[in-house]
């Protein structure tokens, strides 16, 4: 590839990312109401998303082989116990992945 | 002149607050940067390509995608194809913000054009404190992330493989953000029934069509359980 394609290249993968990231804002623009079902998303889509994501974390976890997932859900339980124990959102954080760190380079190494 | 320091005063306010809020954001993206910055790098290209295309893409996942792109044939609709689909999750977004970005003035476009998987995160659950104004606390949020993953990538791909600190499992703290923001949204009583549905639904999806080809039918599965129960989710 020479350079100008590689930057056609990058050009094109930002445009993609760009669109997708100003679409609902150039269909529903900010001087109209945006229709109610919109706003009901708008409202249900931040937990339902968050709920996505965090599950997308764990797509490439082989439960059947390998360590079966265990260092993933054993630091998952671990940030969800400190948070529902201190709502410290970096405290539950730098637990989790200071335990999950240690499970992956010593305990499940 | 008041009115000049008062409007200063709320900004740097806004960036004390939005300061510690992403710090979680900061080691995820010096991490996951760093290693995008190393594979640009193990792919021939350097730092000034890492710099334009952390800066100008700013997409996470579409970079890593974007290193094997730019090994394979010059195919640019391909690439603004797959971008499309990868990011589509993003118009989601937009949507839940409609709101919450109106009236932001000059800072909107900014908003909108930074808009990561992490930022929304933040600004979708995050309110400011008191005295902070809504506007200048996604401002910053927005900002310092976008300069945490051009640290990253630029660091990674300069001197990434001087490392000797073994970072493995340091991305976890990507993970452990998003399972604390869920937490922080299911508080409410009215966001628990939405939040198991965003994980079904993609669980559901991921064991069917598998890791690489699940995140679309996930999303189309999540609007229509949405639009389908929407009678009993607005109870």
């Amino acid at each position: 590839m020479t350079s100008v394609q590689a930057l056609i290249t990058i050009l094109a993968i930002a445009a993609g990312t760009q669109f997708t990231r100003w679409f609902p804002f150039w269909l529903f623009p900010e001087k109209k109401d945006p229709p109610a079902v919109v706003l009901y998303l708008g409202k249900v889509l931040p937990p339902a998303m968050m709920g996505l994501l965090t599950v997308y974390c764990f797509k490439n976890v082989s439960w059947l082989s390998g360590t079966h997932g265990a260092p993933e859900l054993l630091a998952s339980v671990a940030v969800v116990g400190l948070h529902l124990w201190k709502r410290n959102v970096l405290f539950s954080i730098a637990g989790g992945t200071v335990l999950y760190m240690v499970l992956v380079q010593a305990v499940f190494a | 002149m008041e009115e000049h320091e008062a409007i200063v005063k709320n900004r740097s306010a806004a960036l004390r607050a939005a300061l510690p809020a992403t710090v979680p954001v900061m080691t995820g993206y010096l991490c996951l940067g760093a290693a995008f910055g190393i594979l640009l790098r193990t792919a021939g290209y350097g730092i000034s390509w890492s710099i334009a295309m952390s800066m100008i893409c700013y997409c996470g996942s579409m970079q890593f995608v974007g290193v094997s792109l730019l090994t394979a044939a010059f195919d640019p609709f391909q690439a603004l194809l797959m971008s499309v689909m990868v990011n589509a999750r993003h118009a989601f977004y937009g949507l839940s913000m409609l709101e919450k970005y109106r009236g932001t003035g000059p800072v909107r476009p900014v908003l909108i054009c930074t808009l990561t998987d992490e930022t929304f995160s933040l600004v979708s659950t995050l309110e400011p404190p008191e005295g902070v104004e809504r506007k200048n606390f996604y401002f910053w949020i927005s900002l310092l992330d976008y300069l945490y993953w051009q640290v990253g990538c630029t660091l990674g791909n300069a001197v990434g493989g001087l490392l000797t600190f073994d970072t493995t499992g340091l991305d976890f703290t990507l993970t452990a953000l998003f399972i604390v923001l869920l937490l922080e949204q299911v508080k409410k009583k009215e966001n628990r029934a939405a939040g198991i549905i965003g994980m079904v639904c993609t669980a559901a999806s991921l064991a069917v069509f598998g890791p690489d080809n699940f995140l679309i039918p996930a999303m189309i599965l999540l609007l229509a359980v949405l639009l389908g129960g929407r009678k009993k989710l607005c109870k």
